[in-house]
């Protein structure tokens, strides 16, 4: 059951090879087994897991599955899923029991898939490591002495380390493609509104999106299916006419025009990392695939800029953790006021008061149009960058983190060194664009992830050029030593 | 654009968050590099450029104003650090 694809897990349930109990019981004891050490899951509730299982089991006895019922997902730590303690990878939510599901929660029970368990997350995603959450760090399956990613570290580390056959992640500016190149499986940010934001804990609402996570892009396609649709409780929510992801997976890539942007080959990137990518874009030419030299010239304009933008959605979003209606209370204070200012104080952590304050001053009286108005204008130069590079190729490809997995507390005390780990996804989450990233090859044994991005609403091709790779080459199915 | 001090307690301020002396020389050094970071923006001309708030071109849907929701108001007020007869509690305000 280890290492099966998700259609071969459904197969094995429909042939009554094993059950869904005997599925969730098999990943829930590997957990228990590897948690202590990786510290992937904040929270495991095996009797919630196992009543979900046992009731999978009587809708495939009565006919009435789905390609997911039975199977476990572990979910991250952001969605609302209702009675479980839902924490952000934050102090301020410790104590926080979800009252209701997220929209992508309930979409996963609707079709009697299993909440195997919330996986560890940097604290309100706001992370490239998964050092920033309170519940301490999680390692890479990999090496652990080195980092996941993140901030869907959590999810990334018990792929790899097979202690889940899927996953969920969110990704604001890159924070399920960076941690999927580091632990080496596939990850996929769909367009902006693709996926409901209801009950996903907001970070920076313009650019926050769920997607999928999980070994192979066939698996992606699966998990997506029940993910994406319209939404009435999210007002971003895009009424976008419900595709299969399945259908296309096997499409040939024969005359596919890949576009290749020169700045995602600069200053920065690991030469060994580069060596890789190349080598991939050269598999694709194999494959029938046209290479196409592009420029997005506003590249290096995606940090500054979403250092302006995604600390002042944040500052703004979390402004409601104010120790008044739910989660974390400083336990002495004067009065109100001072209330606000130790339960905030306490509540959250260096990094995320780092970005409040960011938030909070280039939105303030005299600098709004500075800083928050000339971000979203240079935001708009980094999109029409994009528009015009579709114009001439169906996809783009490149890196999707400058460098391997590095190590625990190498770039925790300098918080530019840790932002440069999204330089190549962040632009992608300004325009709103889908990203994916797919196992490419190894360095020093270790993964190096593939970006592919793809035109708006075109995850369905993007998924069969990811599909198509990995047919050809077997990166995906690696995994960690000592795993199998 | 350098950040000092006074900044830092002015925006920690309108944050409502505490922040100690120690803690506000830490930021000061850290803030003070991210906005240099950040400030490569100013380097651009944006003059005819319209600013986008959003990726797709749409506008906000609306609904009819129906109850959708089950009740669960219970719920919410067990989540809450102090309660009294249903209501959140919070240090006086009004004398």
């Amino acid at each position: 059951m280890i290492n099966l694809s998700l259609k071969s897990l459904n197969q094995g349930l429909l042939e009554k090879k094993f059950s869904s109990v005997e599925l969730t019981q098999f990943f829930l004891e590997r957990v228990q087994k590897y948690n202590t050490d990786i510290n992937a899951f904040i929270t495991i509730d095996e009797e919630k897991s196992l009543a979900q299982a046992k009731h999978a089991d009587t809708l495939i006895q009565s006919g009435k599955q789905s390609l997911l019922t039975g199977i476990p997902v572990a979910q991250k730590d952001i969605f609302c899923a209702a009675g479980w303690r839902t924490t952000c990878g934050s102090l301020m939510l410790d104590n926080f029991i979800a009252p209701y599901n997220a929209t992508v929660i309930d979409k996963f029970n609707q079709v009697g898939a299993v909440n195997l368990g919330k996986t560890n997350m940097d604290e309100f995603a706001m992370g490239s490591s998964n050092e920033t959450s309170y519940y301490g760090p999680v390692k890479n399956p990999w090496n652990h002495d080195l980092v996941p990613g993140g901030s869907s570290g959590g999810s990334a580390a018990a792929i790899a380390a097979r202690l889940a056959p899927a996953a969920t992640g969110t990704d604001t500016g890159g924070s399920i493609r960076q941690p999927a190149s580091l632990c080496g499986f596939s990850g996929l940010k769909p367009t902006y509104g693709l996926v409901s934001r209801f009950g996903m804990i907001a970070f920076a609402s313009s650019l926050d999106q769920a997607g999928p996570m999980a070994p192979s892009a066939e698996d992606c396609a699966v998990l997506l299916n029940v993910m994406a649709g319209h939404d009435e409780k999210d007002s971003t929510s895009i009424n976008h006419d419900k595709e299969d992801y399945l259908v296309n997976l096997d499409q040939s890539v024969k005359g596919l025009r890949i576009g290749v942007p020169k700045e995602f080959f600069e200053e920065g990137l690991d030469g060994q990392v580069q060596q890789v990518i190349e080598d991939a874009l050269n598999t694709y030419k194999k494959m029938g695939a046209e290479l196409i030299d592009i420029s997005l010239p506003n590249t290096h304009l995606a940090i500054p800029v979403y250092y302006v933008i995604a600390p002042a959605e944040a500052s703004s979003n979390l402004s409601r953790y104010d120790g008044v209606r739910y989660g974390y209370r400083a336990k002495e204070y004067d009065d109100l006021m001072d209330m606000y200012f130790k339960t905030r104080q306490q509540g959250f952590g260096e990094e995320v008061k780092r970005r409040i304050l960011i938030g909070t001053y280039v939105l303030s009286a005299g600098y709004y149009d500075a800083y928050y108005l000339k971000a979203q204008k240079i935001r708009q130069l980094i999109s029409n960058d994009f528009k015009k590079a579709f114009q001439q190729c169906d996809v783009i490809m490149g890196p999707s983190a400058p460098s391997v997995a590095f190590k625990a507390n190498e770039k925790k005390s300098d918080p530019l060194a840790m932002y440069l780990q999204d330089i190549y996804t962040i632009s992608t989450n300004l325009a709103g664009l889908p990203g994916m990233s797919i196992p490419a090859g190894m360095v020093n044994n270790l993964p190096v992830g593939l970006q592919l991005i793809g035109n708006y609403f075109k995850e369905s091709q993007m998924l069969n050029v990811a599909h198509a790779f990995q047919q050809e080459t077997d990166w995906h199915q690696k995994v960690p030593k000592g795993v199998i | 654009m350098s950040i000092n001090q006074k900044d830092i307690q002015k925006i920690a301020h309108l944050a409502r968050i505490n922040v100690s002396e120690e803690e506000s020389r830490i930021l000061e050094t850290k803030l003070g590099s991210i906005m240099t970071m950040i400030d490569k923006m100013q380097e651009v001309n944006t003059d005819n450029v319209e600013p986008m708030s959003h990726a797709l071109e749409v506008t906000q849907p609306l609904r009819e104003d129906v109850v959708t929701e089950k009740d669960i108001r219970s719920n919410a007020l067990e989540l809450a650090p102090e309660v009294e007869q249903s209501t959140f509690i919070v240090p006086q305000v009004i004398e």
